[in-house]
């Protein structure tokens, strides 16, 4: 089986997010980059399939230059070899294209990626990809099984969860579930001098339209001073919720 | 030209964002000056449409449409599209939704944005206002596609009353065979989920370990809100992931949410800023009461259950 997992390289989760160019562009000064999270969730699934059914897994990303340490990591923790095609990613559109044109020449029985990253929260590529590739596609993700070319697989929904089956190719939109939180690993030092010599492959991006832009950003309004309420006066709290926040 | 806007159902029963939805369709179709049709899935009686000016209603009635299957909905969402010229698709933010949008981008060459908050500012560029960075920032987008599509975020635009004549189209349409199976569906039942409750009642670790959590889901009953947890509750198995609300769990974009016993990490409140929220945690310097519209310092197993009975007092 081979699987290809989409990474997204994004601001660590404890960023503070601020804006610079007259609010134009995202303010990277001081922010650490990561393996989107719910990506991270699907490649450490993919490292299981590789040990216990000896799959093959390549990563790849639509970044600059600057995204090559995270590519690094996912190398280190264990894919085989990465691709980089070497643009912005504009929108989930122009990154499910770039992805789709390598897929022409590169196939995959498996694509895994999150159900959105933590920057842009589009929820766009894997879907794309796979309606645009003719796969069937599954997202939010939390459990997936794969058995002589059958997946099974559950999905989270709205107050619960649905158990689903489909033939590989399969394209899934992954989220934290696939793997717990404690499975995800630290790259060890053999793993680390182990990825300087995997291939990190950079492709030339080929031009594509955009169909949606950002032009500006806001950060959220602040939030008025909290209002405390003494513990021994919660019928107060409940006058508030009711009368002033109107929410009772 | 014409807004579409697709409604969720569910046994026959529209989806409690239909309302708000309808209502955003409606102002998106009179500011762009171009007709609004909604489309509804097995829904025998859809007047309660009329409240919020859905004036032309695509009625689809098929037995084959009873289960969501993406591929399936998102094939009758196009032919939909289609057959009224739409320029404009309206969707939500539930699970559904996100999921059929990508699709239909594809099938429709359309652009797509997310966690949309408010009508457009401008029809030309067409320009909203959205949520990114996991509800740390808002960006004014454009798309620049001839078809868009929106999804709307839960409790943003609100519901309007608008009430209006509607004309009801039928609207017969093949189906093209499922590529995915479904094997089963597990709700829980009387539970009220995270997506459609208007108060959620959220537990930290400040409740000590998952024997506590009759606390939280006390007060969530007399509340009629859903039960929600911290990351770190969620991780450590005291209660499921569907319920870990935060950056890499659930957005979450209710009237009320109450917070237990959570500290408030940056990754908990990109989770619920859209919200009014109310903490309770012993501890003063919490960040959380940074992030509160109300708060009170105290155990949370004094205050919870003194405040369930009061609240109860006060619903009867």
């Amino acid at each position: 089986m081979k699987i290809l997992v989409c990474i997204s390289h994004v601001p660590d989760t404890t960023s503070r997010i601020n804006f610079s160019n007259q609010d134009t562009a995202f303010d990277s000064s001081g922010v650490q980059y990561v393996i989107n999270p719910n990506d991270e969730f699907g490649l450490t699934r993919a490292m299981w399939f590789k040990e216990k059914q000896s799959a093959s897994v390549d990563v790849i990303n639509v970044g600059t230059s600057l995204t090559e340490p995270t590519l690094r990591k996912t190398l280190a923790i264990g894919a085989d070899q990465a691709f980089r095609i070497d643009s912005d990613p504009k929108d989930g559109f122009f990154v499910a294209k770039q992805i789709t044109e390598f897929l022409k020449s590169n196939s995959y029985d498996l694509i895994i990626a999150g159900r959105e990253s933590i920057d842009y929260n589009g929820a766009m590529v894997p879907g794309m990809i796979a309606s645009m590739n003719n796969m069937n596609f599954v997202t939010n993700c939390v459990k997936l099984d794969i058995n002589e070319n059958i997946a099974t697989l559950e999905r989270e929904i709205d107050g619960g969860k649905e158990i689903l089956s489909c033939s590989l190719p399969l394209v899934i939109g992954g989220q934290k579930g696939l793997v717990e939180e404690s499975d995800l690993r630290i790259p060890n030092m053999r793993g680390i001098m182990q990825a300087r010599q995997k291939p990190l492959n950079v492709i030339p991006a080929f031009d594509c339209e955009l169909k949606t832009k950002s032009v500006k950003y806001y950060k959220p309004a602040e939030r008025n001073e909290v209002k405390l309420i003494p513990s021994d006066n919660l019928d107060q709290l409940i006058d508030l919720l009711h009368n002033e926040a109107k929410v009772l | 030209m014409s807004v579409l806007v697709y409604t969720e159902s569910s046994k026959g029963i529209f989806k409690k964002n239909t309302p708000e939805l309808v209502s955003y369709g409606s102002e998106l179709s009179k500011k762009i000056g171009v007709e609004l049709f909604v489309l509804v899935f097995n829904v025998e009686d859809c007047s309660m449409l009329s409240q919020y000016g859905a004036t032309n209603i695509l009625k689809v009635d098929n037995d084959g449409l009873n289960l969501f299957e993406n591929k399936t909905y998102s094939n009758v969402i196009t032919k939909a599209a289609n057959k009224i010229n739409a320029s404009h698709v309206v969707l939500s933010s539930s699970a559904d939704s996100k999921y059929l949008a990508p699709s239909l981008c594809v099938e429709l060459d359309a652009g797509y944005l997310s966690n949309v908050v408010e009508l457009p500012s401008s029809i030309s560029p067409f320009t909203v206002k959205r949520t990114c960075y996991s509800n740390k920032a808002l960006s004014d987008s454009t798309i620049e596609s001839n078809i868009k599509i929106i999804g709307l975020s839960n409790n943003s635009y609100g519901v309007v009353e608008n009430k209006t004549e509607t004309k009801i189209h039928d609207f017969d349409v093949a189906l093209i065979d499922k590529q995915i199976e479904i094997k089963s569906i597990e709700k829980a039942s009387g539970k009220i989920s995270i997506a459609d409750a208007d108060v959620v009642v959220s537990g930290g670790r400040g409740l000590k370990g998952p024997e506590n959590w009759n606390l939280i889901e006390d007060l969530a009953e007399t509340l009629g809100a859903a039960t929600a947890c911290s990351k770190p509750v969620s991780d450590m198995g005291w209660r499921p992931h569907s319920e870990h609300v935060g950056q890499t769990g659930k957005p979450v974009a209710t009237n009320l949410y109450i917070a237990v016993g959570i500290s408030g990490a940056i990754q908990h409140l990109a989770g619920i800023n859209s919200s009014k929220v109310k903490v309770i945690n012993n501890d003063p310097e919490a960040p959380f009461f940074k992030a509160a519209d109300y708060g009170v310092v105290g155990d949370a197993f004094e205050v919870v259950p003194k405040l369930n009975e009061k609240l109860k007092a006060f619903k009867s």
